[in-house]
């Protein structure tokens, strides 16, 4: 059924905003071949467009992988953004709409949670940020 | 780093986003597009988003943002062609355009430029001229 289409784990290093360019365009090849709808496309390619450019910013740069998931009824994209950066020292303030520390919208982190289907961050002062976000087919 | 063209059409100016931006080159556009605004005295600047899948915070932002800019140089920016997935996920990201007028396509777009213009002219001759009487009588 899949023949041809490439499921493993992919990694993409985000070290420029043209990395950020690469994340997205590496999210949709996978959201695409595990046939999510059109719009869950473009809600999962968005929020990793945002998070991708807080490991950038805040993160200091560091990498996506994304894998293809399956709960025995469906199939997902799960994406893992990690850094080494300073990690997040309060976590609800960052994640409350309209919140930031660099003259964004303050919209990357609370909004990307409200468009995937499952959203962890882990983070600890002076040794990173880790945000794993799924989006299942429906 | 990519750069977006901006095409003159008459007063008006055409931005046709045709590539996954990344921040540098939305930056750029936006720089670009105020300088030619005053360049070529321009009354409108139409964006045409039919291309892009995603519009994330940073391009709602400089979508907003050269909306403000055209503003001030006495400009007005219509976006048009904004895809059904991407209005039903900006809404979700939490982002508003406010401030931003939108159009179906580039047609429309103008046409909606063109309009306001004349409107703005025959209202700018209605505060001009009055008739001092008719001033008086209607106060
Ligand atoms: N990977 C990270 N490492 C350290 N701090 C982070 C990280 N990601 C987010 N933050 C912090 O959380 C805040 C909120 O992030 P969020 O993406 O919501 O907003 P923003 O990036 O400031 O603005 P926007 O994304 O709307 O342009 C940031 O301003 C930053 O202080
Ligand atoms: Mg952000």
């Amino acid at each position: 059924m899949t023949a041809g289409v490439d499921l493993s784990p992919k990694a993409q290093a985000i070290g420029s905003d043209e990395d950020v360019v690469r994340v997205r365009q590496l999210v949709r090849t996978v959201a695409v071949a595990v046939k999510l709808s059109l719009v869950d496309q473009t809600k999962l390619v968005t929020a990793a467009s945002e998070l991708a450019r807080n490991t950038l910013i805040y993160g200091g740069g560091g990498n996506a992988e994304v894998t293809v998931v399956d709960d025995g009824r469906r199939r997902g994209v799960r994406i893992v953004f990690a850094d080494s950066g300073p990690g997040i020292p309060d976590l609800d303030l960052a994640l409350t709409d309209g919140y930031t520390t660099g003259g964004g919208l303050g919209l990357g982190l609370s909004g990307a949670r409200r468009l995937v289907d499952e959203f962890i961050v882990e983070t600890a002062a002076g040794k990173g940020t880790r945000v794993t976000v799924t989006k299942w087919s429906r | 780093m990519e750069r977006v063209p901006v095409l003159k059409i008459g007063d008006i100016l055409l931005v046709s986003i045709q590539i996954d931006m990344s921040d540098q080159t939305a930056l750029a556009l936006q720089e670009d597009l105020a300088e030619r605004i005053v360049e070529i005295g321009a009354h409108g600047v139409v964006i045409d988003i039919t291309a892009l899948d995603i519009v994330d915070s940073f391009v709602g932002r400089m979508l907003s943002t050269i909306a403000s800019i055209s503003k001030v140089l006495d400009a007005e920016t219509v976006v048009v062609g904004m895809r059904p997935a991407v209005a039903i996920t900006l809404v979700e990201l939490g982002l508003s355009l406010n401030g931003i007028r939108t159009a179906l396509n580039v047609e429309r777009g103008m046409k909606l430029i063109a309009a306001s213009r004349e409107n703005d002219l025959g209202h700018d001759e209605e505060v001009k001229d009055p008739e001092p009487g008719q001033a008086a009588t209607s106060a």
